[in-house]
Order: C-alpha cells, then structure tokens, then sequence
C-alpha cells in the first residue's frame, strides 16, 4: 500500500436519543484526555479533520468528533421521512452527554463551533461537574434572525448551492481558498431542510441570554474563541456573552472566519494549542 | 479606501461583463440563470442582466417602468468598503451587509437565494479593481 493514511479512525455507534434508535458516525484519533468536537449547523464533524490530525494535539488528547443525527454519516432515526428535522436546546445536550457516556469519555473538554459554541455555554450552566472544560468557537448567548432560513429548504431553490451560498460569506477573504471551499462543499452536502432544522436552535429556540450568567466557571473553566470575520456570531456577540461570565476566557482570532477550524486549519491550531496546554496543566 | 477617481464604486458595475464573463469559476454558479436584477449603490441605478452566468447588459439608470426580479440597495459609502481588496470584518459579504442593516433586498427573494452564491461571487468580483 502506497497510499499516505491518516492516523484518523471512523466507525459507527448505535445508541438511544430521546427513546429512538440511532446509528451515528463518529471519528477519532489520540489517546489522552477526551475532547469531544461539536460541528457547526448544518455540516458535519469532517471540520475537526486538521485537529483529529495534530500530532501535537492527539499525543495528549483523544480527540473524537461525531456527525450529529441527520448530519454526515449519520442517519436519521427511522420515520425521518414523516417528519421535519428542528434541533432544540433540550435535545441537543441530551446529545452530547449522551454520545460522552455511550463512548466512555470521561470527563471531556467539549468544543464546539457556533450552535456548538452555543450548546457549550447550555452545558456550562447544566453540566459543569461532568466536564473538564468547556471551549466554545463562534459562541453568542443569542442571535437574532436576521435572514428568513426557511429559503433554504425550499422546491424551487437549490438547498445544497443555497446553504453554500449562506457559508461562503461566512469564512473568512483571508482564509486559504482551497480550505474555504472545502467548509462550503460541506454545507452542500446536507439534507433537505437540515440546516434550516438547526438554526430554529440557533435562532429561535436556543436563546441563552437570560442564563448564562450562573455559569461557574470555577467548576468548568470556559474558553471562548472567535473569529473576527464572523458576522453571525461575531466577535462583539462574544465579547456581550462573556461579559455576563465571571471568569469566561475570550480570544478574538485575527483574520479567521465562522469556521476556523475548517476555513484555516493552521491558523486555528495556532490558536487551540496554548489553550490545550492550559486544560491540561490546570486539571492534571 | 478607495483613492482611484476612476474607480467611483457604480462604474465598478458597469466592468462586470469584463470581470465576470471570462470567469469560468464564477459563470458556472450562474449557468442556469436567466434573469435582470437591480444594483442600487446610493442613488444610482444599474439593472444587470444575466444569460446563462455571463452579465449580458449593465444599464445606469435612472430607469422609468422597468423590470427586475429583485434589487439589492446599499449606500454609496457602505458598497465603497464592500469593495475594497481586503474588505475589513462585518464589509466582506452581502449578508454581512444584511445583518449590519446596511443593505435592503427587494423583489424575488426566491430567485436571489436560488442564486445566492453567483450573485455574491458576482458582486465581490470588483475587489479585483481596487487600488
């Protein structure tokens, strides 16, 4: 065999989310303290590919990133057909605690890119004493609508070019060509009405102004990372979030976009490395 | 900034059929399009006609009883920081304008987000002109 292999290993996991069966993909690599990675709305965990493999990275960590149900590799759970796919708060965590449980991570640092980094702000508040630390990318407490989602999922508009047009403007003028448009295939790739399903939490369902400040971050250090060309979850929304946080850890990226670790993967590392090192450190 | 008194941000509109007709990358998000909409930078007017991907027509205006599928209007100051080289964060895109507020679409929206992605890489292609 004369192919270059990734150190990167996929598999399938069957469990139970909300009382229905489910088979969910899932990718890892590394060995070390679990870090479980949350995709954007409406894409799926190949955006964690350059963190799955970062030597510097999975020599400490055991790094696993899962398309959602709907999402990827995934399926949808049986009956999908009769039904609309409309993520909530509720569920979402269910998700994520149940996937740390059902995988055996104990304890995880849990990251997550926009309806990641949102979920992450949910988990700090509910889940704190059962994770190491929490990093949310592209985190804001709330967004408002600002564009009608239901375009996207629509019989005489293209969902797969729609939903790139809409992630597109989303990576950042500075990010390298061939990475921007990769995180845009992504996006193309998604079922009918799937990203439209996430954003009802994004933008309706999943507003979590009025809470975040009991986060402790004393129990479960909180690490916000955004990128400055974002302009859905900007680096002003952020900063607004954190603000209500005593404690809550804010880096604005410079020159990245909505989907930094998938629109500029090395400049990301650059960024998530220190912030690995610090979990680490402070929780060995 | 954009210094180049040439480069007034409505004649920008008028090179398009340059800019966009010999690119291939962008024409293929737009093969299938067929369609005249309206670009308003300030109080000036350009009706863009496509065929196919490739910008057939740009006419100033100002315009009495024409058509158009939809129209996309921004001020004159907020498509000159929309077109800079390197447009700075919250200029860079249509939707960024959007959520700013500093753009208003009209018309069709079923056919603007049909094209979405054409209509963005089209509308983008004048940072190619900035000084």
């Amino acid at each position: 065999m004369t192919a270059r292999l990734e150190a990167v290993t996929g598999r399938y996991a069957h469990l139970e989310l909300e009382g229905r069966p489910h088979r969910l993909y899932f990718e890892e690599a590394g060995e070390g303290i679990p870090l479980l990675c949350l995709h954007t709305a409406g894409s799926d965990g190949r955006q964690f590919r350059a963190v799955l493999n970062d030597p510097a990275i999975t020599r400490h960590y055991r790094v696993v990133a899962f398309d959602m149900p709907w999402h990827g590799k995934s399926s949808p759970p049986a009956g999908w057909e009769k039904e609309d796919y409309r993520l909530g708060t509720h569920a979402y965590t269910g998700l994520v605690m149940t996937v740390a449980r059902e995988l055996g991570l104990a304890r995880p640092v849990v990251m997550g890119c926009s309806i990641g980094g949102r979920i992450v702000l949910n988990l700090a508040l509910e889940h704190a004493r059962a994770l190491r630390a929490l990093v949310g990318l592209q985190s804001a407490a709330y967004v408002e609508r600002y564009y009608e989602s239901a375009w996207l999922n629509h019989a005489e508009v293209h969902g797969g070019q729609a939903c790139g047009g809409i992630a597109y403007g989303l990576t950042s003028p500075l990010s390298p060509e061939e990475h921007r448009w990769e995180t845009v295939w992504h996006y193309m790739q998604g079922g009918p009405g799937i990203f439209t399903g996430d954003l009802h939490f994004y933008q309706v369902d999943g507003d979590l102004r009025g809470r975040i400040g009991a986060i402790d971050t004393g129990v479960c250090p909180l690490y916000l990372l955004t990128g400055e060309y974002d302009y859905s979850a900007s680096p002003r929304d952020t900063e607004a979030a954190a603000a209500r946080i005593r404690g809550a850890k804010v880096t604005v990226m410079k020159g990245l976009g909505h989907f930094p670790m998938s629109e500029h993967p090395e400049a990301f590392l650059g960024y998530l490395r220190p912030v690995l090192d610090e979990i680490r450190a402070a929780t060995r | 900034m954009i210094r180049d008194a040439d480069w007034a941000p409505g004649s920008a509109l008028e090179r398009l059929p340059e800019l966009v007709n010999a690119d291939e990358g962008v024409v293929r998000w737009g093969r299938h399009m067929n369609e005249t909409f309206m670009v308003e930078v300030g109080d000036e007017q350009y009706l863009l006609t496509v065929r196919a991907g490739r910008i057939e027509s740009v006419a100033k205006g100002p315009f009495v009883m024409r058509s158009w599928r939809f129209a996309i209007r921004a001020e004159r100051e907020c498509w000159a920081k929309f077109w800079e080289k390197v447009p700075a964060p919250g200029w860079h895109d249509l939707f960024a304008l959007l959520r700013r507020g500093d753009v208003a679409f009209e018309g069709d929206q079923r056919v603007l987000m049909a094209y979405l992605l054409y209509v963005k890489l089209v509308l983008a292609a004048p940072r190619r002109l900035a000084p």
